[in-house]
């Protein structure tokens, strides 16, 4: 019998296949049977409601796509009112995503949602490449010094299993990755987007209305394996591993690369059913190539 | 909506840069009402990553018909694809065309405006408004308008079909080279000022700026009108929040969810 249970901090996941945060919602309930998710990412939200960037806000490139929402959402209370209520029915994990300009608001957040029941973890979106976080001109997770003290702010204020999303757009993963670590993380997810841009030579103008975006989809795979396995070799927390998985062959990269748990995120856009898909998939591998547990599978890279 | 792949039956080139594609889907045929789209697969991965949306053209008794401008790679691909290859589709999507609000008013008259390829989904609606609603044409009272414009001759789709059901279509092209020279705006202006009854609707699809100015015709001569938006898409069905086009409400509103057909007074134009 093959296992797919997988722990997250915390968490104790049935399989280890989540839709990455800003990618799926309950539209895709209508195409297919989300409670079979190992867990539910809601999108990222902020303290204050976002309008979100100009459009053009997504286009597709080379095997991947760019986007530029600019984490358009309705704040933490509309969260609470509107989007959680529905949330609540699911019967598996809730994790809440969170984004903030300084520690203050990610310590607000993490208080407004501790509190309101169902969510068991938040992961903390340190690595939005669209928008700008007050005075900062870089990403939480391009620093850190700014990724230990947003953490430990988050720590401080729960008891929710809390996973650090980190960003692939830094020289060196393994210090941000380190830094999430000891200020208290029970788990780092990534990568995010890589900031990139798209031309109309006709126009001779950028096709986001936002000039860049983050690249997503099977273009950035190698360099997440890569991260992933850096992240995995410094830390001793679980990693979840994310970056243009289309299917199970992928996400058994990413657990060979040292990866306790996948997102698919840009996938779902092309195909709802390839998460589903995907929890099959890794199955059928684990139970042709005799392997009993995840566990047995994360980092078992032959190098 | 479903996720299925469906059968094409037909991909004809109608015009150089337009194609009609003929899909077996009862399901389709069943659920799609005029003004909404599905999501279709143009090629696995790669180059042509994104799924393209593509609108509604007609609904037929086993599948829909959605008629494309290759514009893209990826509609570059699609105008390859042969009968009998199977594609996969998520649909319908959207919300369609508002047609009861019309359909089953005093003053069944409607004006359709179309800009360019635009006149895809009008033909759906047009079917809809002739066929399942009743709508007399030709009566003194209740008349169907279809006002096509385009930028020149090769590029006025439709025409035949919708002479057929009893439209009166009316062409301006931008060079003069069939119909009446000019904008299609200039022709929905002559309209309002000629005919002697009180059009009920105007409803449009077509580029961004001919939509806004009908809609600001459409306000200053007090006729409601709806639009059909477009916008570069991902998911299409309201989750990515990928397509937003300025709400007078504040905000964003989504091309694939809260529209692609919107009363012209909902959007910050």
């Amino acid at each position: 019998m093959v296992n797919l249970g997988t722990k997250i901090g915390k968490l104790q996941l049935k399989n280890p296949v989540m839709a990455a945060s800003g990618t799926f919602g309950p539209e895709y309930g209508e195409l297919i049977d989300v409670n079979k998710l190992g867990a539910y990412i809601a999108k990222t939200i902020t303290l204050n409601a976002r309008i979100g960037n100009p459009p053009p806000r997504v286009c597709d490139t080379p095997s991947g796509m760019l986007n530029s929402i600019g984490l358009e959402n309705g704040g933490l209370d509309d969260f609470i009112k509107n989007k959680l209520p529905p949330l609540k029915r699911l019967k598996i994990p809730l994790i809440a995503s969170i984004a903030g300009d300084d520690a203050g608001e990610f310590k607000e957040l993490t208080r407004g949602l501790s509190k309101s029941g169902k969510i068991e973890a938040l992961e903390i979106n340190l690595s939005c490449p669209n928008v700008k976080h007050g005075k900062r001109d870089f990403l939480i997770a391009q620093d850190e010094e700014a990724t230990y003290e947003t953490i430990e702010a988050v720590r401080r204020s729960t008891t929710l299993t809390i996973i650090a999303k980190l960003s692939p757009n830094v020289t060196d993963i393994k210090k941000v990755a380190r830094a999430a670590e000891r200020a208290g993380a029970d788990a780092l997810s990534l990568i995010n987007t890589l900031v990139g841009m798209a031309i109309d030579i006709d126009t001779k103008r950028p096709v986001l209305g936002n000039i860049t975006g983050g690249l997503s989809g099977p273009a950035i795979k190698p360099i997440a394996l890569r991260m992933v396995r850096e992240a995995y070799k410094s830390t001793r927390i679980p990693i979840v591993g994310i970056g243009g998985v289309m299917d199970y062959k992928d996400a058994v990269e990413f657990i060979l690369c040292g990866a306790s748990a996948i997102q698919v995120g840009t996938a779902n856009f092309i195909n709802p059913a390839a998460s589903i898909e995907i929890i099959d998939g890794i199955k059928d591998y684990m139970a042709k190539n005799n392997i009993r547990e995840i566990k047995k599978l994360t980092g078992a890279l032959k190098t | 909506m479903k996720q299925l792949k469906a059968k094409i039956i037909g991909n004809k080139r109608i015009a150089p840069d337009f194609y009609k594609m003929r899909l077996a889907s009862a399901y389709l045929a069943k659920n799609s009402k005029p003004g909404q789209f599905v999501e279709i697969e143009c090629s696995k991965g790669g180059e042509i990553f994104l799924r393209r949306p593509l609108g509604v053209h007609r609904i037929l008794n086993d599948g829909i018909e959605v008629l494309y401008e290759v514009v893209g790679p990826g509609t570059k691909s699609l105008s390859a694809k042969t009968a009998g290859e199977y594609i996969d589709i998520i649909g319908p999507l959207g919300n369609g065309f508002f047609v009861q609000r019309t359909a089953y008013s005093a003053q069944r008259t409607a004006a359709l405006v179309a800009g360019g390829v635009g006149v895809a989904p009008l033909v759906a609606l047009a079917e809809t408004l002739v066929n399942s609603s009743k709508l007399i044409v030709h009566s003194k009272r209740r008349k169907l308008y279809v006002l096509i414009g385009a930028c020149k001759k090769g590029h006025v789709l439709c025409v035949n079909d919708l002479k057929k059901l009893g439209a009166e279509v009316v062409v301006y092209t931008e060079d003069g080279s069939l119909g009446k020279k000019g904008l299609i705006t200039q022709g929905l202006t002559s309209l309002l000022s000629t005919i002697n009854y009180e059009l009920s609707t105007i409803y449009a699809c077509g580029p961004y700026p001919m939509l806004k100015a009908i809609s600001h015709i459409a306000d200053s001569s007090g006729i409601s009108c709806q639009v059909s938006m477009e916008e570069r898409m991902a998911c299409g069905v309201g989750v990515c929040l990928g397509c937003p086009v300025k709400a007078k409400s504040g905000g964003y509103k989504m091309v694939c969810k809260d529209g692609p057909v919107f009363d012209s007074k909902e959007i910050a134009w």
